[in-house]
C-alpha cells in the first residue's frame, strides 16, 4: 500500500533523535551471527496523518523465536501485521520502506499476497476457529490451496494437528465443531491450521493474551518445538513469556525500535535507558 | 408511588401487556376465522317448521338454520310482519332453504314468533348438488329414464347406489375433457402455431402444409372419437333421476348427473359427521371451485399461492444478497452508497399497487411484449408472456421485498467477526474465497431471516397480483404434464384474491361468506407453513455457523 504521497511524507523532526538510537542499533545489525530470514528497512507507516511505525530496522533470524515487547500501543503488532502485508486490509494505511523475506521485498508489485500469506502465517490474540469442524478448520488453508485428495488432506491435517500438540486431544472428534474446545485448544487449533500451510515464518500476535496459565504454558511449549520447523515472531505483553521462549527480544517504544539483541543480553545487560526503565517495571 | 415508579414493576406491566395485546390479536385472527369457517363443512341438521306469511297462510320450510340475530319487533312490523305478543326485541333465524332453482331464493330470514316448533325429521335428505346449490327434500322415488325402479323404504338404498355409479361415469368424464381433450387441444394449437411459424417465415412449402393437414386431420379424428365416447358416457349418466317432495309440497326430480353427495343429516351420527366433515374438509383443499367460486375446493388457489412464493423466493433471493454484498463488502463508504443505501430502505415503503403498476407496465407490457415479439411471433396477436402471469407476478414480488433481502443480509454481512475474516486472509485466502467459504456461510441465517420476512410480506400481497397475473378462475395450473411442464406465461389463482373474489364479487354472498373466512383461515396456515419451512432451515444454519461470544 506505498502510495507516492507517503514517500513524500518525511517528517524531519523526528529523524534527529532517532540518529543517534539507529548509529547504537547498527552495531548488533551489522555482525548478525545469524542468518536473516525477515528484515524491516526504514519501515515508517501511517494511519492516514498518524505516523505509528517510524524508520523501523530490524533483522529477524532463522528458525529462531523472536519477541516484540513493548508497551500497549508502541507497534508491536503493527510491525508483525507488516511481515504479512495484513496491514493491506486496514483502510488509509500506507506504507513506506522495505519488509524483505528472503531478500525479496514483500511489497513489491509483483508479489502475490495469497502467497506471501502462505509462506507468512499468523496467529491472532484471541482464538479464531472458523465455525466449521475440526477437520476443516486444519484444512482450510490447503483447500484454498486447491488440494481435493482426501489422503493428502487428511494426512496434512494430522501432521499440523500433531506439530500443533492437538492430536491426542481431537483425534476422535475431528468432525467436532472448532469452537466447541477450550480456549487452549483452540489456540493450538489456529497455530494448526497455520502450521498445516507449512509457512516459514508463523507470526503470533499475544496469543496467550486470552488464555489461562495451564493453556499458556503449553503454547510457549509447542513454539519451543516449533522454533525448529518455522521462524517464529510473537508480539507479548509478558516480558517473563518473552524470556521463557524466545531466543531474540525487540524492545519498541512510541513506534520505534529501540532496542534488538538476544534475550538474555536484552534482559540483564540493556544498552537503552528506556529498555532498562520497561523491563525494570518502572513504566510500561 | 414513586417508589413503585422506581422499582421498574410499571415498567414490567405494561412491556407484558404489549405483549399480551399481541398474542391476543393473533390467536384473535386465528380463531374468528378458524371459528367462523372451519364449522362450514360440519353436517349441519335439516330443520323442519311451519312458517305464517304476511298474508297470513302457513307454509312448510325446510332447511338448515344458519344464523340467528336479535331484532327490533318494530322493524319487522314496519316491513309488514304481524307478530303478537308486546316484546321490543324478537329472534330471527336465517334458513338455509336450499332449492335455489326452484324457489328462486336459498337464504331468508324468518321471525322467531312466526315459525313453529323445530323438528328434526329423520328422512330429510340433503343433496349436494354440482349447480344450484343444496337441494333438501323427502326422498319419494328413483327413476331410470322416466321409470320409477324403486319407491317408500327401498329408495334411499337404491339412490345411494346409483348416485355412487353416477359420480364414477362423471369423474370420467372430468377426467376425458380434462386431460385428453385438453392434450388434442393443446396439439392442435401447437399445429396452428407450427403453421404460422412457417407461414411467417415463408417456409410453408406443399410438403409441410400436406403434413400439417395430415397430422391435423388426424387429431381431430381422436377428438372425434372421443366425443362421442364422452356422448355415451353422458347418456350414461343422464339416466337416472331421484325425485323429492320439497317445502311447498311439490314433487321434484333431480337428475343424478349433477348430484355429487346424498346424505341424511339427521340420521347421522358422530362418527359419520366426523367423517364427513374431514372428507369435506379434504375435498376443500384439493378440488377446483365450482359455481363462481362459492362451491368446491380451492386447490388451485393454494397451489398459486405456494408456487409464487418459492418462484419469488428464488428470484430474490440471488439478486438481494449479490447486491447486499456488493454494498457492504466492495463497495466504498462514499457519498453515493449511502444515497443508495437510503433509496433501498425506502423501496421498502412503496406501496404495494406501485409496484403492480410498475410490474404491468415495465414487465408486462414492455419485456413481455418483446419476447412475444421476438420468440413468440407466430401467436400474435394473442400474447403470450405479453400478458399477466405468474412469471411477471413472481418478479413484482421480487422487486417489492428485495430491500427487506437486501438490508437483512447486509446486517448478516456486518456481524461475521473481523477476526474470522482475517483469520481466512492470513490463510491465504483471497477476499473472494474469504467471502465464499466463511462469510457468506455466516451470514446465511441472515439471509433466510430476510427471506422469511420476504415470504410473510408476499404471502400476503394480494393488490400488486391484481395487475400482474391473478385471475378469478384459472383454466389451468401453471405447472402441468404438457411439455415445458412450468408454464409460466399463464395466469393463476391466489388465496388472497380468491378471498377477495369470492367475499365480494359472488353472486351469492350468504352462501360465499363461510368460505371468505374458511379461505382466509387456509391462507394463513400456508404463511404459516411457509414461514415454519424457512425458520427451521435458519435454524439449521444457526446451529452450523453459530460463533460463541466474544471472538
Amino acid at each position: 500500500m506505498s502510495t507516492p504521497e507517503a514517500n513524500t511524507i518525511q517528517p524531519k523532526t523526528s529523524t534527529l533523535d532517532m540518529s543517534n538510537l539507529l548509529g547504537r542499533m547498527s552495531g548488533s545489525q551489522t555482525s548478525a551471527p545469524f542468518t536473516v530470514c525477515l528484515e524491516a528497512k526504514n519501515l515508517n507507516l501511517y494511519y492516514g496523518t498518524t505516523r505509528a511505525l517510524i524508520d523501523v530496522n530490524v533483522q529477524i533470524p532463522k528458525q529462531q523465536v523472536t519477541a516484540f515487547i513493548g508497551p500497549s500501543g508502541c507497534g508491536k503488532s503493527t510491525l508483525l501485521r507488516c511481515f504479512n502485508r495484513m496491514n493491506d486490509l486496514v483502510d488509509n494505511c500506507s506504507i513506506k520502506g522495505q519488509v524483505l523475506l528472503d531478500n525479496d521485498d514483500i511489497y513489491h508489485q509483483a508479489v502475490k499476497v495469497p502467497l506471501l500469506r502462505r509462506r507468512v502465517g499468523m496467529v491472532f490474540q484471541k482464538p479464531n476457529p472458523f465455525p466449521k469442524s475440526i477437520f476443516e478448520n486444519v484444512a482450510y488453508g490447503l483447500r484454498t490451496m486447491g488440494v481435493k485428495n482426501k489422503k493428502i488432506l487428511s494426512e496434512s491435517v494430522e501432521r499440523a494437528l500433531n506439530g500443533a500438540a492437538l492430536w491426542d486431544e481431537v483425534k476422535d472428534r475431528l468432525d467436532s465443531n472448532g469452537l466447541s474446545l477450550s480456549g487452549g485448544q483452540q489456540q493450538r487449533l489456529v497455530i494448526a491450521r497455520a502450521i498445516a500451510l507449512e509457512p516459514e515464518v508463523l507470526l503470533l500476535d499475544e496469543p496467550c493474551s486470552a488464555l489461562d496459565p495451564i493453556a499458556t504454558a503449553k503454547i510457549e511449549e509447542l513454539l519451543v518445538e516449533l522454533k525448529d520447523r518455522f521462524t517464529i515472531v510473537i508480539v507479548t505483553h509478558n516480558m517473563q513469556q518473552a524470556a521463557r521462549v524466545s531466543n531474540f527480544t525487540a524492545f519498541m517504544h512510541l513506534g520505534e525500535m529501540v532496542e534488538f539483541s538476544d534475550t538474555t543480553t536484552l534482559f540483564t545487560t540493556p544498552k537503552s535507558e528506556r529498555t532498562n526503565d520497561y523491563i525494570t517495571g518502572r513504566f510500561g | 408511588m414513586k417508589e413503585w415508579i422506581k422499582s421498574g414493576t410499571p415498567w414490567i406491566w405494561s412491556t407484558a401487556g404489549g405483549l399480551a395485546v399481541a398474542l391476543v390479536m393473533v390467536f384473535g385472527v386465528l380463531w374468528m376465522t378458524a371459528a367462523r369457517g372451519l364449522p362450514y363443512f360440519w353436517p349441519s341438521q335439516v330443520v323442519e317448521t311451519a312458517f305464517i306469511e304476511k298474508d297470513g297462510s302457513k307454509i312448510r320450510l325446510i332447511g338448515e338454520i344458519r344464523e340467528r340475530e336479535e331484532v327490533a319487533v318494530r322493524r319487522l312490523v314496519e316491513s309488514g310482519f304481524t307478530i303478537p305478543g308486546n316484546e321490543k326485541f324478537t329472534t330471527r333465524y336465517l334458513l338455509k332453504s336450499g332449492n335455489r332453482d326452484v324457489a328462486g331464493f336459498d337464504f331468508k330470514w324468518y321471525p322467531a314468533p312466526l315459525l313453529s316448533k323445530f323438528t328434526y325429521p329423520d328422512n330429510v335428505l340433503t343433496v349436494e348438488r354440482r349447480e344450484w346449490g343444496n337441494f333438501y327434500g323427502h326422498l319419494k322415488s328413483v327413476k331410470e329414464n322416466g321409470v320409477v325402479v324403486a319407491n317408500g323404504d327401498f329408495a334411499l338404498p337404491e339412490l345411494q347406489k346409483r348416485v355412487e355409479r353416477a359420480r364414477k361415469l362423471f369423474d370420467e368424464i372430468f377426467r376425458i375433457e380434462k386431460q385428453e381433450i385438453g392434450d388434442v387441444n393443446f396439439e392442435l394449437e401447437k399445429l396452428r402455431l407450427k403453421e404460422r411459424k412457417l407461414q411467417l417465415a415463408g417456409k410453408l412449402d406443399e410438403a409441410a402444409n400436406q403434413s400439417i393437414q395430415n397430422q391435423r386431420l388426424e387429431t381431430n379424428g381422436r377428438f372425434a372419437e372421443i366425443q362421442s365416447r364422452l356422448d355415451k358416457l353422458r347418456a350414461e349418466i343422464g339416466r337416472d333421476t331421484l325425485s323429492a317432495e320439497v317445502m311447498d309440497g311439490k314433487v321434484v326430480d333431480v337428475p343424478l348427473s349433477k348430484v355429487s353427495e346424498v346424505y341424511r343429516a339427521n340420521s347421522l351420527n358422530i362418527g359419520d359427521k366426523i367423517g364427513f366433515y374431514f372428507r369435506k374438509l379434504y375435498a376443500f383443499g384439493t378440488e377446483d371451485p365450482r359455481e363462481a367460486n362459492t362451491e368446491g375446493g380451492i386447490f388451485p388457489a393454494i397451489f398459486g399461492t405456494v408456487m409464487l412464493v418459492i418462484m419469488m423466493s428464488i428470484l430474490v433471493m440471488p439478486l438481494g444478497v449479490i447486491a447486499a454484498v456488493y454494498m457492504r463488502e466492495y463497495a466504498g463508504h462514499g457519498m453515493f452508497i449511502r444515497v443508495i443505501r437510503i433509496a433501498v430502505n425506502n423501496l421498502a415503503g412503496v406501496p404495494s399497487i406501485v409496484y403492480g403498476v410498475f410490474g404491468l407496465g415495465f414487465f408486462v407490457y414492455s419485456l413481455g411484449g418483446t419476447i412475444d415479439q421476438l420468440f413468440f411471433s407466430e401467436a400474435l396477436p394473442a400474447p403470450t408472456f405479453g400478458s399477466p402471469g405468474i412469471l411477471w407476478s413472481s418478479l413484482t414480488l421480487a422487486i417489492l421485498t428485495l430491500p427487506v433481502v437486501i438490508v437483512s443480509t447486509e446486517e448478516g454481512l456486518a456481524r461475521v467477526p473481523r477476526s474470522l475474516r482475517e483469520g481466512s486472509l492470513a490463510l491465504g485466502a483471497t477476499k473472494a474465497e474469504t467471502l465464499w467459504r466463511t462469510v457468506l456461510p455466516m451470514a446465511s441465517p441472515a439471509m433466510m431471516t430476510g427471506l422469511i420476512l420476504a415470504i410473510a410480506r408476499a404471502a400476503g400481497e394480494t393488490a400488486p397480483l391484481m395487475l400482474v397475473g391473478v385471475v378469478k378462475l384459472a383454466p389451468s395450473l401453471p405447472l402441468d404434464g404438457h411439455f415445458p411442464y412450468f408454464h409460466l406465461e399463464r395466469q393463476f389463482m391466489h388465496l388472497g384474491f380468491h378471498i377477495y373474489d369470492v367475499g365480494f364479487q359472488s353472486p351469492n354472498i350468504e352462501a360465499a361468506r363461510p368460505l371468505v373466512y374458511a379461505t382466509a383461515f387456509l391462507l394463513v396456515l400456508v404463511i404459516v407453513v411457509l414461514n415454519l419451512a424457512a425458520v427451521s432451515l435458519r435454524n439449521k444454519l444457526r446451529e452450523n455457523y453459530r460463533v460463541l461470544e466474544g471472538i
